[in-house]
């Protein structure tokens, strides 16, 4: 997918992790396995970069899946905000 | 009265009513004592205040000292003036409200849907209705005229600290704080919400006083010095002069003075009032005490490292602790502190009197203040204490003694203490430790526990707390002890370890070379709590001989089994592998040193994947508690034996390697005047990325560089390898091959900032060179060795590059210091929960697993989770 600007798409760099937005019930059930509402996860905001790239919208809840030293790989969620 | 529950806090500007409500009396006089001395009435010393003097009761609640809250009085201002914490707001009101009617500078409608959005969204998302509160402001100043009333707007001006203007057509016009108040109550409450105002708590205009609260006396106690002199609090003193300019300003305006003196007279009162609140106001002169010094009102009171926050409620001064000079004792046990009598004769623990210790402690008691082991007081059954400094016969009252009582007796050996050396940068700096009562004046720490403390025994003091509740005692004895804290949380490793002569004693006692006669392992197993038979020793004939690496080999579990280079395993003697004739590859089988010596790598601190560490992970603290309190006090009384010093010859290097060395600085020189012809022939290669000078001082520094190593390299090779100061670098014990290179063969380039020393005189460092003179010698290169001793100019460079370490040292504390401070401030609050997530206290997610693998650091093997070559190797063997 090519970013709104068409100049340049973040998530083909090698840093920026993989991002996804969530499907209504794949979200429901990440929030209740944490037992929280969407405004307690780490926000995003919907003018970031890569959300713009991914087409995420506020309200939206991005998956963050990327590699770490100590955890191989680790899984990380964002709930997009508008701004 | 019935209980209460606090549901929230509400933070609001004092009204002037409320001010009057909760005063005793008004504040009217500026002297404070008549001729007897007595406080007057209607002053800021009004008896109505509070009580001051014990003995005395509170003309207005009745209570006595200690009981008296204390009662607010009030001055009524003859004018009104500006609260200085409130001017920014008052700024921001005045541009965002119209000037004759009031209202937000906003259309009807726009106000109205503006209000439903902030309405709907103030509860559930605070943040964002702070934006668009600030959004309805901005909007509100750009309007120039107000759609309400269709009055033309003026520029505001502020001119700190708290002087308004307005620039109308006819000249720019002072507003007076009566000014700003009119204006400020003109604002109706249906707007005031949208302004991010409460209606009800902080009504715009309270930001501009008329009546001015006077603090009770408690909170500004006067001192009485010696010779009966009176010194009044700094608060007390600007009250003083806030009530008197308030009555002259009173008697000038009754009297009909000419309107600039009242002016002068209104600034002068609004001065003293917003030092009274903050005596740092950029803009306005401080206010002084008649000696010069600052006054210290409201603000100072509060902010900063010594103010109330930091300083009074986030930490302060306590009871139960002393602070003395450490040294040394390699005697006691590492979770043992050696504790001067003089201090535990002070420091008391509480002991509650049962049937089973009555006897004892009736002992104690009898004992008294003086004598160590006693009693400084005791608490009886009907909550009366008594100090045992004034009974006449303890004898007698200690038969009195009874179960139920609780006796303060002196610290003894085995009580628990708390001990901390500043600064407290990690949780192993204060550590539990047990209590060893012994004489001198100074407190005794064991040597392997200073790396946690990071202290030495060049005057360092520490501080000691003896916990006081069985739950404070028994949480310090079971988790703060020391030897629950070996291993650090920072990366799992040993931080209590042995450093400096440990190491030397282990590597001599280790080493192949060191054969003892049964007579010496007596000696050195003296020392030990070791119940076990010797058994043979490896050599039977000429004479029965035992080597070192047998005496350790008790000391290991029969089942330990580890492999892994020496820190001697460098340079030359460098083995990868058992079969190793340097001796540099330890070998344990079975629990028996078979090969390699114990040095920094195998028994050094805060050296993780080491035997130390597998020993602790594997066999348990109390095992390595055992082990640093007997096999290293073993490793001490080899070293004794021994005898380990350093001589000049150790750094003396034949005339031979002298002239080689010199041979090589010529060369070198020769190399760098090249380079210096070359760059200035222009021929020079530059480097990537640099200029030409850049590259001819990076040439240069690699051909010096490469000097030094080169003379270094000689000189080792004709120092002998087993001379003390070489053992004590290859162990690891102290100093390093370099610092050896640098006394024995070449100090070599002294820098400041990474540069070659260039600073000085224009073009040149000293008046000794031509200016612009580039060469080695006259940009810091010291060619001769801390053994040959420098020349002066070389002894000059010398203190160049050593002043920048030491400016280093002190820029960096600083600096991490308050690095530290903000991440501890920010990192505070966040826990781990049961499911592993890392959240805050409001359930916010920071982490979904905790460091993304879940593991804490001080369980894992070095940051692993699992070390599966370590498991491997223990359940399957090496090579196998």
């Amino acid at each position: 997918m090519r970013s709104a600007s068409k100049k340049l798409d973040p998530t083909i760099h090698d840093l920026v992790p993989k991002h996804e937005v969530l499907s209504v019930e794949e979200a429901y059930t990440v929030l209740k396995q944490l037992g929280i509402g969407p405004e307690q996860l780490p926000w995003l905001k919907a003018t970031d970069p890569v959300a713009r790239a991914i087409g995420a919208k506020p309200g939206d809840i991005v998956k963050i899946t990327r590699k770490s030293r100590t955890g191989g790989e680790i899984v990380t969620y964002r709930y997009v905000i508008s701004g | 009265m019935s209980e209460k529950v606090i549901k929230g806090i509400k933070f609001g500007i004092l009204s002037p009513d409320e001010i009057r409500r909760m005063s005793v009396t008004a504040i009217i006089t500026p002297d404070v004592y008549d001729e007897d001395g007595t406080p007057i009435e209607g002053s800021v010393m009004d008896p109505r205040l509070g009580v001051i003097e014990p003995g005395q009761r509170c003309p207005t609640c009745g209570n006595v000292i200690g009981s008296c809250p204390g009662h607010f009085g009030h001055i009524e201002l003859v004018r009104p003036v500006l609260h200085v914490g409130y001017v920014k707001h008052v700024y921001d009101l005045l541009r965002a409200t119209c000037r004759r009617c009031g209202r937000i500078k906003l259309g009807e409608e726009e106000l109205e849907r503006y209000y439903k959005i902030y309405s709907a969204i103030k509860n559930r998302w605070p943040s964002a209705a702070k934006r668009v509160i600030e959004y309805v402001k901005r909007a509100s100043m750009k309007n120039a005229i107000c759609p309400h009333c269709g009055e033309k707007q003026f520029k505001i001006k502020l001119e700190k600290p708290y002087n308004f203007y307005e620039e109308r057509k006819e000249g720019v016009i002072r507003l007076t704080p009566s000014d700003i108040r009119d204006r400020l109550e003109k604002i109706p409450d249906q707007d005031i919400e949208l302004l991010g105002y409460d209606k009800e708590h902080s009504r715009p205009e309270w930001m501009v006083l008329t009546v001015l609260p006077v603090p009770p006396i408690t909170i500004r106690p006067s001192i009485m010095i010696e010779s009966g002199i009176r010194a009044e609090d700094d608060l007390t003193h600007k009250l003083v002069d806030i009530v008197r300019i308030n009555e002259r300003l009173r008697e000038s305006i009754d009297a009909g003075a000419p309107q600039l003196i009242v002016e002068d007279l209104w600034d002068l009162l609004q001065y003293h009032v917003a030092t009274y609140f903050d005596n740092e106001i950029p803009g306005l002169p401080t206010s002084k005490h008649r000696s010069g010094r600052p006054l210290r009102t409201l603000a100072q009171r509060l902010k900063g490292k010594e103010g109330r926050f930091r300083g009074n409620l986030s930490g302060k001064r306590v009871d139960f602790s002393s602070r003395t000079v450490i040294s040394p004792d390699p005697n006691i046990s590492i979770d043992e502190v050696g504790v001067p009598v003089d201090i535990a004769k002070i420091l008391t623990v509480p002991e509650k009197v049962t049937k089973w210790n009555i006897d004892k402690l009736r002992e104690l008691v009898i004992n008294g203040p003086e004598k160590w082991p006693g009693a400084n007081y005791v608490i009886r059954n009907d909550g009366r204490r008594i100090d045992l400094r004034y009974v006449k016969d303890r004898k007698e009252f200690a038969s009195t003694l009874a179960p139920g009582f609780i006796v303060e007796r002196h610290l003894m050996d085995g009580d628990i203490a708390i001990f901390n050396r500043q600064p407290s940068l990690h949780r192993i700096s204060m550590m539990g430790h047990k209590v060893r009562v012994l004489p001198g004046r100074t407190f005794r720490l064991n040597l392997l526990v200073c790396p946690p403390y990071n202290a030495d025994f060049d005057g360092d003091e520490m501080n000691l707390h003896v916990p006081q509740s069985e739950e404070a005692i028994s949480e310090a004895r079971e988790i703060m002890i020391v030897h629950r804290n070996i291993l650090t949380p920072r990366y799992g490793g040993p931080i209590i370890g042995s450093a400096q002569d440990y190491i030397s004693g282990a590597y001599l006692l280790t080493v192949k070379s060191t054969v003892l006669t049964e007579e010496e392992v007596q000696i050195i197993l003296g020392v030990v709590d070791l119940q076990k038979e010797l058994g043979e020793p490896a050599i039977l004939a000429p004479k029965r001989l035992y080597t070192g690496k047998q005496i350790v080999s008790l000391f290991i579990p029969e089942d330990f089994n580890f492999h892994g280079q020496a820190n001697i395993s460098s340079g030359v003697r460098v083995c990868k592998d058992e079969d190793c004739p340097h001796d540099s590859y330890i070998v344990i089988k079975k629990g028996k040193l078979l090969e390699g010596v114990f040095d920094k790598k195998a028994i050094g601190n805060q050296q993780p994947e080491s035997i130390l560490h597998w020993l602790v992970r594997e066999y348990g603290e109390d095992y390595v508690l055992w082990l640093m309190d007997n096999l290293f006090k073993a490793f001490i009384r080899y070293i004794e034996l021994h005898g380990l010093t350093m001589t000049l010859d150790d750094v003396t290097i034949p005339k031979e390697a002298i002239d080689k060395i010199a041979e090589k600085a010529k060369e070198a020189n020769k190399e760098v005047l090249e380079l210096i012809e070359k760059y200035n022939r222009r021929e020079l290669e530059p480097l990537p990325g640099r200029n030409l000078e850049e590259s001819l001082e990076n040439y240069i520094l690699d051909a010096l560089d490469k000097l030094r190593n080169a003379s270094g390299e000689i000189a080792t090779m004709y120092l002998d390898p087993f001379n003390n100061a070489y053992i004590m670098a290859r162990t690891g014990a102290r100093g390093s091959v370099l610092n050896i290179t640098q006394m024995a063969a070449m100090l070599g380039q002294q820098s400041v900032r990474g540069e070659r020393i260039y600073r000085g005189y224009s073009k040149r460092t000293l008046p000794h060179f031509k200016p612009g003179d580039i060469s080695p010698e006259a940009r810091g290169f010291v060619y001769s060795s801390f053994r040959r001793g420098l020349s002066p100019i070389e002894t000059f460079f010398h203190a160049a590059a050593g002043r920048e370490g030491l400016v280093d040292t002190a820029v960096r504390t600083s600096q991490s210091g308050y690095m530290q401070r903000r991440l501890i401030n920010a990192l505070a609050d966040l826990r781990a929960e049961y499911d592993g997530s890392v959240r805050t206290l409001y359930g916010e997610v920071i982490q979904t697993l905790y460091g993304g693998d879940g593991v804490h650091p001080m369980y894992s093997a070095h940051g692993k989770t699992v070390d599966v070559d370590r498991i491997i190797e223990r359940v399957a063997g090496w090579r196998r």
